[in-house]
């Protein structure tokens, strides 16, 4: 059997291809995005990226309705996005095959919040499998579709971030052959959910979740592992590796189904051990629900409930009580260092937009993308961020809120892909509410910060096809805004003169910028600029151009003379923002 | 094979090629029999930012994360991040390193100092702790890019691994034209 190391994502897309899925369809979203990035490279697989997450999940449910199996996929907080057709679609179940693969941020290390998706599962009333390595990403992915089919249920398989980018051996296999041929079937009784439908088809919810818990009594998706009976420790995930690092002998109950949980099995479990444990990241869920039963167990009293677990955080623990002993896991100090943030690239074209709306004193309500990183020093151009799509109506709402004199202060920022996934909507409340607040869509012609993904307005799809693309200006003014314009932000003067016309005029406007990433790698898409360099007898040592915070440029301190300001021609993408900062003509286009 | 787990710990900034090297160290693992896990954080983390990446193998790999304090190689990309990363080690771990220093944003604004007594720090600790001149000995191999291969070599010294694996290993995940760069470079790497 051939071996292959792949992340849990890429397992995951493998699993999807072993079980003959037909379309998948997702929005970008660290750490699900590989998924889908993985999934196209399969033959036969329609796999697209859709505007945003509850339109994947809705374009899934279609190919299900059709008789093919699909998948949607996506990260903790697009669930939130995709609620709406999920709980309606537990009720309607499913024809072909559905999984829905939530991929969950625990730490934090590239969300918003850290929320515990297990509980939709609970909430929507669906199976939810969890694997704790990429071989298991793989088989129960293939596994979730035969349960999809055979409980009449959409099935969701949770991932967290060291499960999804962590890489381990995984035994692959053939596609299943002879599924059904998709077909378009009438049953409004079960697709049509009215209230009338939608009465008959909850009992059966209800109904599904009992066969299911049983079903889980047996399967061997659950499993007990049987040490030392002291201690029984029930797990599941990331949290299962943890455990078996960290506590070998104890004897574990590991769930590969979170939900419904299998209470025969946990029941016979804890017959068996002196002292249950459940270890499990984020919150709670399997300890509330065993303690729900009637069994006593330990978990969250020893266990944080934020952030990720790891083998020392087991450990410190276990070792709280006396189980484990805690002297490995105690991290040694180093001095302090100068820290390492995140920072937007040499030469990106969101740099000067910050910049000009830093000098004019702007109060900025931002969006999720690269572009968040403007709240960063030295520019702290950035003052909310809450949601994908949320700063044109977090901007429209601050403006009814505010006195006339500040309204003006007021302006959104967001990216094109975080526009089309639900800005757009906010936009149209905008316009027709009227409020006088001023959107800035920077328009790099990608999702960036996911790792450059195409989206419905840069021309292409994820299959590189040439598309369809979404005219951006028109949109707006066809939304109802009269004031639209196009600046280029490497030019400073008049990305500074627009948005101080537009934060001025008491009207909804958008300014839209047309810079490409420089990380774009489409031919012809970026191009680089000459590279610059600072002509030291001219620099005065002012720092203006510091105050970019571009990663090109450094400050070089002189040895008894004023120091001056350095390009690294490495790193310089000729985009010509700090020449136009500097007053004194010290930077100037590198000779040779 | 015992059951003793070897624990790599790959550090640096993001965008230094990270990923690619442990992709190399975890396939020649694979290739060498070995079980093998690896994890890192992709996304918001790698736009200049620090990066850790772990690799484990051994016969029956649990946790895809080095447990604290128990990293029995660090294999550094900067010296900053090198430093930085001691307390993963245990006592006794190996330390390779790039000498090579990027400056972060409050070093590049000049609102604080970058350490230029990094490598003496790192030695007391980890005395035989290797300092690597990875752009030379690459320019030497033939491009200065293959910097990252050169300290593979160096780190492929610490594992007892057989040297057909690494070089399998590289054939698979090196594009075919940089193929004889990396090799050399590779070499000049495991020699020292």
């Amino acid at each position: 059997m051939k071996k292959e190391i792949l992340s849990g994502n890429e397992a995951i897309a493998r699993g999807a291809y072993e079980a003959g899925v037909k379309v998948a369809s997702a929005y970008p979203g660290t750490p699900s995005t590989e998924i889908l990035e993985t999934i196209v490279q399969y033959p036969d697989i329609n796999a697209s990226w859709a505007p945003n997450e509850k339109v994947a999940l809705e374009v899934a449910i279609g190919a299900s309705f059709g008789g093919g199996r699909s998948l949607a996929a996506m990260k903790h907080v697009g669930v939130n996005v995709a609620a709406d057709p999920l709980f309606t679609l537990s009720y309607t179940g499913v024809n072909g095959g559905l999984v829905l693969v939530t991929a969950d941020d625990p730490e934090m290390h590239s969300s918003q919040n850290e929320q515990d998706n297990r509980h939709y599962a609970r909430f929507a009333k669906v199976p939810m499998l969890e694997p704790s390595d990429s071989q298991e990403c793989k088989e129960f992915t293939r596994l979730a579709f035969e349960i999809s089919e055979q409980f009449d249920t959409p099935v969701m398989v949770r991932t967290t971030t060291r499960i999804s980018h962590g890489k381990s051996v995984v035994a692959l296999a053939e596609p299943v052959t002879g599924l059904p041929a998709p077909k378009l079937v009438k049953n409004a009784a079960k697709l049509v959910m009215l209230p009338g439908n939608a009465k008959v088809r909850h009992p059966f919810v209800e109904e599904r979740s009992k066969k299911l818990s049983r079903y889980g009594d047996t399967h061997s998706i659950n499993r007990m592992e049987l040490r030392n009976s002291d201690i029984g420790i029930i797990t599941s995930g990331s949290s299962y590796q943890y455990v078996r690092e960290v506590l070998p002998e104890a004897s574990l109950l590991k769930l590969g189904m979170v939900w419904p949980l299998a209470e025969g099995l946990i029941r016979q479990f804890a017959a068996k051990v002196t002292r249950l444990f459940v270890v499990e990241e984020l919150d709670p869920f399997i300890e509330d629900q065993v303690k729900a039963m009637g069994i006593s167990v330990i978990g969250k009293e020893i266990l944080p409930v934020c952030g990720e677990l790891s083998p020392g955080r087991v450990r410190l623990a276990f070792a709280s009580i006396g189980i484990a002993t805690a002297d490995t896991g105690v991290p040694r100090q180093v001095d302090k260092l100068p820290g390492r943030p995140p920072n937007m690239c040499p030469g990106c074209p969101h740099r000067g937009v910050f910049y000009s709306l830093k000098q004019l004193n702007a109060y900025v309500t931002g969006d999720i993308g690269c572009y968040t990183l403007g709240f960063m020093p030295p520019l702290n151009a950035m003052d909310t961020c809450v949601c994908m799509g949320s700063s044109i109506s977090t901007a429209s709402g601050i403006v009814r809120a505010l006195p006339e004199a500040e309204r003006q202060r007021v302006v959104a920022v967001i990216g094109d892909s975080t526009f089309l996934h639900t800005g757009v909507n906010s936009l149209m409340e905008m316009a027709y509410n009227k409020s006088p607040a001023t959107v800035i869509i920077l328009d790099n012609r990608i999702t960036a910060m996911t790792g450059r993904q195409d989206n419905p307005a840069s021309g292409w799809t994820l299959m590189e096809d040439p598309t369809n693309a979404v005219d951006l200006v028109q949109l707006c003014r066809a939304v109802g805004i009269r004031n639209v314009r196009v600046v280029d932000p490497l030019d400073l003067e008049q990305t500074r003169q627009a948005l101080k016309e537009e934060m001025a005029r008491p009207e909804p406007s958008v300014i839209i910028t047309n810079r490409p990433c420089v990380l774009l790698k489409r031919e012809g898409v970026f191009v680089k600029g000459e590279v610059l360099a600072v002509d030291v007898e001219f620099c005065t040592g002012c720092r203006a151009c510091l105050k970019l915070g571009c990663p090109a440029i450094e400050w070089r301190p002189g040895d008894g003379r004023k120091g001056n300001a350095y390009i690294d021609p490495l790193l310089c993408t000729g985009c010509d923002v700090c020449r136009q900062l500097c007053t004194f003509e010290a930077i100037k286009k590198r000779e040779g | 094979m015992s059951d003793t787990i070897t624990n790599i710990l790959l550090v640096g900034v993001g965008g230094q090629g990270i990923l690619l090297a442990s992709e190399i160290l975890a396939e020649t693992c694979k290739l060498a029999g070995f079980d093998v896990k690896k994890s890192e954080i992709h996304g918001m983390s790698q736009r200049g930012g620090s990066v850790v990446s772990h690799v484990r193998y051994g016969r029956e790999v649990f946790s895809p994360t080095v447990p604290e304090g128990e990293g029995d190689i660090l294999f550094g990309f900067e010296l900053m991040e090198t430093y930085r990363s001691l307390p993963l080690l245990k006592k006794g771990g190996k330390v390779v390193a790039n000498n090579l220093k990027i400056s972060p944003p409050s070093v590049l604004t000049g609102q604080e100092v970058y350490p230029d007594d990094l490598a003496e720090r790192i030695r007391q600790s980890f005395p035989d702790f290797l300092l690597v001149d990875g752009q030379e000995l690459a320019s030497e191999a033939g491009n200065p890019k293959a910097a990252n291969t050169v300290l593979l070599g160096a780190v492929s010294r610490q594992m007892e691994i057989a040297e057909e694996f690494w070089l399998e290993a590289l054939a698979k995940m090196v594009p075919a034209k940089a193929l004889d760069v990396n090799r050399r470079a590779f070499m000049l790497g495991r020699k020292l």
